[in-house]
């Protein structure tokens, strides 16, 4: 066959790309490394950890980021649940109500915390509609630096608005790959929507579970801008500590540290959703 | 064998009985669909306030921006704050920096990405599988730990705070996905086809050029939009790798906390915007994209 024909021609068409992620991804990954466990004489060190681990912002940091993943992805995946289930009912408009779902697919991080922003804010939508219901009789300072709960609040709120469309994408795909007569077996049975939900979805379901999980608690690792629209200075990630230290105290080692930081925590959370939720041989896709 | 059973005469009871339970079930479902209907306005609802809000907001005037309470039906409508968004200075520049390096990536990671999506689709050879593991496992990595390492470099080769340097870590993010994506698009193109026309006499050049290609553009264009929409939103890594050639978010994100209200919500429908024509335009293939990519 063409294979043997042309024996060299996968490896020559796999060529530019396997270069380009040599130089560009494999690479920097070195050098962070390097960055990370050198000091600014070039000697190996573990200074820049040190000064991270001894910062005062870094627990603040990396306590903000947990409770943001551990709020956040409970409430994105029952959402994203939600919504996967309706399109998988088959309503009418269905083309439309999956085009709407995935509509903060394209939308970024900062975009989506400025759109939270102007509801949070002093003088923005959420005071005027409390008001005009009459729950406030003034505005309320809810994105105040002194009241971190309302700051976490307003960035879970965002996050979950935004990102909650590509867990949905994935389960969506993830349903449709579940034969119908299972769904006819389980009326066949009578079963109830619950009992549906729970013994049939659920379990054939995981292999997509696992994969959207894992995606998108490494993206929340990375939760940036939409903490700096809404939060400003009164809340702080590990990304934006990496930045800080990268761009105000120009020190590329702590910046490179909190990198590899956060890789690390990717690392660990991925196992740990692999070891969770293991999928067995039959059920990868 | 029900209607059998329903036919019969002798089982009254029976049928009234059967009568009622199937009228409850039908209850039943339509108060199901009704309220799978209720749920899908509703999360409807949940994604497209906000929008409307930031909507409104941005094209109130701009003394109205600072309007308290404000109306859920905006009074006047007037494109005062989007003019003063865009005249801003250097709004326009990053703009254009923003368009420039969003295609520059898409041709970059097309270009480079695509031929090895074919390969992944149409041969087997040795190292494929590893190859598939590599391309998946690069999702695993913060763009933290790359824009870092990478500023430094890029100040070497001089090349720091040019929309290239940009363009080349929105490439290296987007060229796992780009060959996935087009892998998976190429499959979906019959292989029968491509060895018709090989049989015919076609290089196999020209049977990719003219049977495979046409077929697979409009996955391919998809896909493009797809980068496209990609680096037009990515911000870490354009704000550690510029200064002064922003792109429009890296140069929202570092005036962010100086600027006034009516500039920074203006910036967010400015931004929000791309992205609403670009979903509906590809809304079609959003499943295939990341239904393939996400195994």
């Amino acid at each position: 066959m063409k294979g043997q024909r042309l024996g060299w021609a996968p490896y020559a068409l796999l060529l530019p790309s396997l270069v380009f992620l040599a130089v560009f991804f494999a690479a920097p990954m070195v050098q962070a490394f390097g960055l990370a466990f050198q000091n600014d004489a070039g000697n190996w060190s573990l200074e820049s950890w040190r000064t991270m681990f001894a910062d005062a912002q870094f627990r603040e940091a990396l306590v903000t980021t947990l409770i943001l993943i551990v709020i956040l992805i409970p409430v994105q995946f029952v959402l994203a649940m939600a919504m996967a289930l309706v399109i998988n009912a088959r309503l009418k408009w269905s083309g439309l109500w999956l085009y709407i779902y995935a509509i903060p697919l394209g939308i970024s991080e900062l975009a989506a915390g400025i759109i939270w922003f102007a509801i949070f804010t002093q003088q923005g939508w959420l005071n005027s509609i409390l008001e005009g219901l009459g729950i406030l009789d003034r505005p309320y300072i809810f994105l105040n630096y002194q009241n971190p709960a309302w700051l976490i609040s307003a960035v879970v709120l965002a996050e979950a608005w935004r990102a909650t469309s590509i867990i949905m994408i994935i389960l969506v795909a993830g349903l449709q790959g579940i034969p119908r007569d299972f769904f006819e077996a389980a009326d066949v049975f009578g079963a109830t929507s619950w009992q549906k939900v729970r013994r049939v979805i659920l379990p054939m379901l995981r292999p997509s579970v696992q994969v959207a999980l894992i995606l998108r608690t490494i993206l929340a690792f990375q939760a940036f801008a939409v903490v700096i629209a809404l939060a400003g200075g009164g809340l702080t990630v590990l990304s934006s500590e990496a930045y800080r230290w990268y761009s105000d105290y120009r020190d590329s080692h702590v910046a490179a540290a909190y990198a590899g930081f956060i890789l690390m925590l990717s690392v660990v959370s991925t196992i740990l959703f692999l070891w969770l939720l293991p999928v067995r041989e039959e059920q990868q896709g | 064998m029900t209607s059998i059973a329903r036919d019969l005469p002798a089982a009254p009871r029976v049928d009234r009985e059967a009568v009622a339970a199937r009228q409850a079930r039908a209850r039943r479902r339509m108060l199901g669909r009704g309220l799978l209907y209720a749920a899908a306005v509703l999360l409807a609802l949940w994604v497209l306030f906000p929008i409307y809000l930031i909507t409104i907001t941005a094209f109130s005037p701009r003394d109205a921006v600072y309007d308290y309470p404000k109306q859920l039906i905006p009074g006047t409508l007037s494109a005062e704050t989007m003019r003063f968004f865009v005249d801003a200075e250097g709004v326009l520049g990053a703009l254009w920096n923003s368009v420039l390096v969003a295609v520059v990536t898409l041709i970059f990671s097309t270009l480079i990405g695509a031929p090895a999506g074919y390969a992944l689709a149409r041969f087997a050879f040795r190292g494929r599988d590893a190859f598939r593991l590599i391309v998946l496992s690069t999702r695993a990595f913060p763009i933290v730990i790359l824009s870092i390492p990478l500023a430094v470099s890029f100040i070497e080769w001089g090349i720091y705070d040019t929309i290239w340097s940009v363009a080349l870590m929105h490439t290296a993010l987007a060229l796992p996905f780009t060959v996935l994506i087009t892998s998976s698009i190429f499959i979906s193109v019959p292989r029968d086809l491509e060895e018709a026309a090989l049989t015919l006499g076609c290089t196999p050049a020209t049977a990719f050029v003219k049977v495979v290609l046409p077929l697979a553009l409009p996955g391919l264009a998809a896909a493009s939009i797809f980068t496209f929409v990609l680096s037009w939103n990515e911000v870490f890594a354009a704000v550690i790798l510029t200064l002064r050639e922003r792109t429009l978010p890296a140069l929202v994100l570092a005036a962010l906390n100086q600027s006034p209200v009516p500039f920074r919500l203006a910036a967010g429908w400015f931004m929000l915007a791309p992205s609403l024509i670009f979903i509906f335009v590809i809304r079609r293939y959003l499943l295939g994209l990341w239904g393939r990519v996400s195994r």
